[in-house]
């Protein structure tokens, strides 16, 4: 029953993300891409969970690893995406 | 507490649909990217709430992530957001490729006072194939696009005899490993196989963006976006763990959008763009090009601005590699206070990645105002005086209107040849990057003005202000 429901989330999902994203302005398209890249690195949370205790020291590392990588993805990508949209930000006033 | 954090990471969902909603609308963006931020740290704090973690390890790793993260978003340059964009892709895509492994090694492993009572559902090994097999291939493809972006590979499309035989073997054999692991998840052969679908998928990603060539890359970029979300979907699915599903998932389908919307801007189809290594042959044109470039002196050029009331800049590529747009933009403001009306017609696959163009000209303080889409200029473009068109090639190569036989048949371009008179900006006489003669180049309203393209634009600069 899980795995259906968590079919289910999947499915709705992407169609929510189709509906979201219907007619984006071309000079938002890179803010768009490195947003929506930092949002990726949720990943994180899997990773956290994978560094637990009661794992073998193999799996830990292994999640040590993608720790750091999720979240170089994560801060970076949100960092820099506001740096572009404070660019875009000024114009006008 | 197992209530707690399930519905915060509903509110974290909740969050990034928001945040991807606001980030479509330019007054919004950078709040919509506020708040997708405050849901990952709320996902991410109450993950850190479970039992057992080890919490020196956590913290450190998060530390030095935030650290590397921070430094290279602080210090990138904006020409070198293409390739910033295509590294952190691929961390991502290492991350979660990284997460079904360690699951992987940790429920085969699992002991209970020494005995072991290792179980690994099948549906678990199928979903642990495809997080390493997306997170593979996105960590590899964006670390070869990283490299043709950066300049470190060639950005020319690589291809050799029997390329396409080898990334069907690659396939098959992911799939014959993978339904071999998939079914036997315990048995004694799993790692082995698990080991053959992780290396054949990091080699799979390689061969699959190695044939495609520069120009093609703003598709390629945003398809890789989009499979790094599909990875820490699939990492959810292994995990059990909604959040990483809806997130994942939402990434996954915004990140397609845009990867059509690239596709429909050059007229062809996901499938061409991945597979017909576009640009590795030179095709045979079907017009051979009648009439020679003729080219024009930066004096007069000057000569011929200062008395335009109406100018378009037209910026390619060869404007970012010349780091030309701080130059362009003060162009833009003489031609202004000389009454001149300027604006700048951007291409949608113009550059590298999605974009790109808007960004450089954004950080040169182009006003937001005079940047304009392909579908508004080009209507009065006939009233335009003179069209100055930097390092651009194929986005303003007529024969995508004009001639049937052209591999750029039917993709939309800014006409700049129909303006009154046309600049082209370029360092020598070669061709753009998919091969083909350009008539832009030979029409008779058309000036060639050869060189680095900002030291042009500032010598034409430099004769407006001695005036």
């Amino acid at each position: 029953m899980e795995l259906i429901l968590l079919l289910f989330i999947f499915v709705l999902s992407g169609f929510l993300g189709f509906e979201l994203i219907a007619k984006v302005p071309s000079q938002l398209h890179t803010p768009l891409m490195s947003g929506s890249n930092a949002i990726s690195g949720i990943t994180v949370v899997g990773a956290i969970l994978a560094v637990n205790t009661s794992s073998d020291t193999l799996s830990v590392w292994l999640g040590f690893a993608a720790i750091v990588l999720a979240t170089v993805n994560v801060v970076g990508g949100y960092m820099v995406t506001d740096r572009m949209l404070g660019m875009f930000k000024k114009k006008g006033n | 507490m197992e209530t707690l954090v399930n519905l915060s990471y509903i509110a974290a969902a909740i969050l990034f649909v928001f945040g991807i909603k606001m980030l479509g609308h330019a007054d919004t963006a950078r709040k919509g990217n506020q708040i997708s931020s405050i849901g990952m740290a709320i996902a991410i704090i109450v993950t850190l709430l479970s039992q057992g973690l080890d919490y020196k390890l956590v913290f450190g790793g998060i530390a030095a992530g935030s650290v590397i993260g921070f430094i290279a978003a602080k210090r990138v340059q904006m020409t070198g957001m293409p390739e910033l964009v295509a590294l952190f892709n691929g961390f991502g895509g290492l991350a979660s490729l990284l997460v079904g492994w360690a699951e992987y090694q940790r429920t085969s492993h699992t002991k209970l006072a020494g005995i072991d009572i290792a179980k690994v559902e099948t549906f678990t090994a199928g979903v642990i194939v495809l997080a390493i097999l997306i997170g593979g291939i996105t960590f590899t493809g964006s670390l070869y696009a990283w490299g043709k972006l950066s300049g470190k590979l060639s950005g020319r499309a690589l291809t050799f005899g029997g390329q396409k035989t080898v990334n069907a073997l690659l396939a098959l054999g992911i799939i014959a490993a993978g339904a071999i692991f998939t079914l036997a998840p315990t048995a004694e052969l799993a790692y082995p196989t698990l080991a053959v679908v992780i290396v054949l998928a990091l080699l799979l990603g390689i061969f699959a963006v190695m044939p495609i060539g520069g120009g093609d890359m703003p598709v390629v970029i945003s398809l890789l976006n989009s499979c790094s979300g599909l990875a820490a979907c699939a990492a959810g699915f292994v995990i059990a763990n909604n959040v990483l599903i809806v997130a994942g998932c939402l990434v996954g389908a915004s990140g397609l959008i845009l990867t059509i919307i690239m596709c429909k801007a050059m007229n062809r189809t996901l499938v061409n763009v991945l597979f017909s290594s576009f640009g590795a042959t030179t095709p045979a044109t079907g017009n051979a090009s009648t009439g020679e470039m003729k080219p024009l002196s930066v004096e007069d050029a000057y000569y011929i601005l200062e008395a335009a009331r109406n100018v378009i800049v037209i910026p390619g590529y060869g404007m970012a590699v010349a780091q030309a747009q701080h130059a362009v933009k003060e162009l833009g403001e003489v031609l202004e206070a000389n009454d001149c009306e300027v604006r700048f017609a951007i291409h949608p696959v113009a550059g590298r990645m999605p974009g790109h163009m808007n960004v450089l000209l954004a950080e040169a303080d182009v006003p937001y105002e005079q940047l304009v889409e392909m579908d508004d200029v080009n209507p009065t473009i006939e009233m335009v005086d003179v069209a100055i068109v930097i390092g651009a090639n194929d986005v303003v190569n007529p024969a995508a209107v004009d001639d049937p036989a052209s591999p750029i048949y039917g993709m939309p371009i800014i006409n700049a040849h129909k303006a009154k008179t046309t600049f082209c900006l370029k360092r020598g006489k070669g061709a753009g990057f998919s091969g083909l003669e350009n008539a832009l180049f030979t029409a008779p309203n058309s000036r060639m003005i050869y060189g680095d393209a900002k030291a042009t634009v500032t010598g034409l600069v430099a004769q407006f202000k001695r005036s």
